[in-house]
């Protein structure tokens, strides 16, 4: 008798130690299953401004569900342009991301390493089938590299744009008030690299060690890696004064160097990440 | 149930159970064993006295831990190209190698695979098959070594007995794994990986530090101030999907009951003793039981044990030699 009286009060301390570890088991779950849908609030934020991705990735979406955040396309990089996100990214935590202004991707890969080394196909030089490209993201014909231009295969194998140049700060470009420039673009400090055809085809050097002496300053045009994407045109001003003005041309692939070698303070011509081609 | 099957269960979350039927055998060996308890305690002592404390497989274990993470980071660093990229997922000369559950993570919110996708994957599938599927949480998740180091900070602090440990219910981690499969399911994102310390980890020590280590910072005080532990026990996915190909696996610890003791020292050092549950006293029913799949192949209990009663074991080996 005396074990059935004593038996319903151990197992309900034992129940009531039971109960409490199933509530604190239940708040652990919440706490870290809700966590992470933290990383949801930047990727949905409508004022954050859209990355400047590798070269062949996926729309926005697609490629954040298909990076899986090892950075083999950062260690291929021969200039290092693609850094990862950090964690202020959510749910873009480690995926790549170009900083034209710092970096930009100059193609002195020739082959688009980052494609290559990506290993789920979030940079891809074909897209799968339901991956609908969107309108005037892809690109009208193959791009051709003047650094290929006179191999037999001139082009890279790319299908769609990473983004779009524009010339932003019209007021701060030197060709456009008629200047030339002379010396180091972007100053003694400046550590980012670009592929100079008549330096060495194989090898990017820093831009501080290319000064230029430039009677009127095309650097966009003149650094630009492709062929026919950009170039100067006289345009009438406001005045009706024709100026010679950098004009971004539908082969434009939106790779950055313009950007990164512009002189002013801040780039007259900067990317728009993601964009497309309006004609 | 079988064996196996109770075993698979424990990992998921079910309390081990007590033996239905001990070999007769067993029964032979425990009666033998308890017959003079004077002696018994004799030969206690007496193995306690021999016994050199060792860090022979900690150690060793390290090495390889360090090893690994270091072989990615020269590899970027020096540009040697052995080991390119992070844990989620590299190459090794050249070989596809992908982490099982990054993998998942994104045929999950993808839904699409790719073929050097399902060649990494099944690689290191084969791999960490024949390795013992969590040996990849002990022997190479960076996050590992460092809960490591700050367990004993909070071991310390609960000797001192200014925290307590917070015991969670195990099963959680088999909901946080069903969740985060849903998760990136239904989402298309890879939500698992904004949290992961092994991802962020590798990506830090790799790519240079970033304020996602403020994250793995804070786990580490959630488990030395709250519950030891708590993230390879009760969280991580990784760990479980490890533990799922390492049920098949042929290298695993085994537990030798007639050199034992019962006195526990194992279960105390390990990060999942439910797994040494066989190590009490009536609960072996066979001569000889390799541990389940969620342990992690550590070598701590191998290390603290006494008498040799646990050992590294190859399933089939000694058949073969």
């Amino acid at each position: 008798m005396s074990t059935t009286q004593t038996k319903p009060a151990m197992s309900l301390e034992k129940a009531q130690k039971a109960r409490r570890k199933f509530l604190q088991s239940l708040g652990l779950t919440v706490t870290f299953a809700g966590i992470p849908l933290l990383g949801f609030i930047p990727v949905a934020a409508a004022n954050r401004p859209p990355r400047l991705r590798p070269p062949g990735a996926l729309n926005e979406r697609d490629f954040l569900a298909s990076c899986i955040k090892c950075g083999q396309c950062v260690q291929v990089c021969p200039v290092q342009a693609i850094k990862l996100a950090d964690i202020v990214d959510g749910f873009g935590i480690g995926v790549p991301h170009i900083d034209a202004r710092t970096q930009a991707c100059d193609f002195s890969c020739d082959a688009v390493q980052c494609i290559l080394a990506c290993p789920t196909g979030a940079l891809t030089y074909t897209a799968p089938d339901f991956h609908a490209p969107r309108a005037g993201a892809s690109l009208a014909a193959a791009p051709i590299l003047k650094a290929k231009a006179n191999d037999p295969e001139p082009t890279l194998n790319l299908k769609e744009r990473m983004g779009v140049a524009r010339l932003a700060r019209p007021e701060s470009c030197l060709a456009i008030q008629g200047k030339g420039f002379k010396g180091q673009t972007r100053g003694p400090a400046f550590k980012g690299e670009l592929r100079y055809l008549e330096v060495d085809r194989r090898k990017p050097i820093a831009v501080r060690n290319h000064p230029y002496d430039l009677e009127l300053c095309d650097l966009c045009v003149r650094e630009c890696p492709l062929m026919d994407a950009i170039e100067l045109r006289p345009v009438k001003d406001a005045h009706g004064v024709e100026r010679m003005t950098p004009t971004v041309l539908e082969p434009c692939i939106g790779c950055g160097v313009c950007e990164m070698v512009c002189p002013a303070k801040p780039a007259a011509i900067v990317i728009d990440p993601q964009a497309v081609w309006k004609a | 149930m079988s064996r196996f099957a109770d075993l698979f269960m424990g990992m998921l979350g079910a309390a081990p159970k007590k033996p239905e039927k001990v070999s007769e055998k067993v029964q032979k060996i425990m009666f033998l064993k308890y017959e003079d308890k004077d002696r018994f305690i004799k030969e206690k002592l007496h193995a306690r006295e021999h016994h050199k404390t060792s860090h022979k497989w900690r150690n060793r274990r390290w090495a390889v831990l360090i090893a690994a993470n270091l072989l990615f980071v020269v590899s970027f660093w020096l540009d040697i190209q052995l080991l390119e990229g992070a844990l989620t997922a590299s190459r090794f000369i050249g070989f596809h190698l992908i982490d099982l559950n990054s993998a998942l993570q994104v045929m999950l919110a993808h839904k699409h695979i790719i073929v050097n996708l399902f060649i990494g994957t099944a690689t290191v599938f084969v791999l960490w098959v024949l390795l013992g599927g969590r040996t990849f949480c002990s022997w190479v998740c960076p996050y590992h070594l460092l809960a490591e180091w700050f367990e004993a900070l909070h071991l310390k602090l609960v000797e001192k007995k200014i925290v307590t440990d917070h015991e969670f219910h195990r099963g959680a981690r088999t909901v946080f794994w069903v969740l985060f499969a849903l998760m990136a399911l239904v989402t298309g994102y890879t939500v698992f990986e904004t949290i992961s310390p092994t991802g962020i980890l590798s990506r830090a020590l790799i790519y240079g530090p970033g304020l996602a280590l403020g994250w793995v910072f804070l786990l580490l005080l959630f488990e030395v101030f709250w519950s030891r532990r708590a993230w390879c026990r009760y969280v991580c996915p990784i760990g479980l999907t490890y533990g799922v190909v390492g049920s098949i696996s042929p290298l695993r610890i085994q537990y030798t009951v007639e050199h034992c003791f019962h006195e526990g020292d194992c279960r105390k050092v390990c990060l999942v003793p439910h797994v040494l549950d066989v190590t009490i006293k009536n609960r072996a029913a066979e001569e000889h039981l390799s541990l389940g799949p969620d342990c992690t192949r550590c070598g701590l209990c191998v290390d603290v044990c006494p008498t040799g009663a646990l050992r590294f074991n190859i399933k089939g080996l000694s058949r073969l030699l």
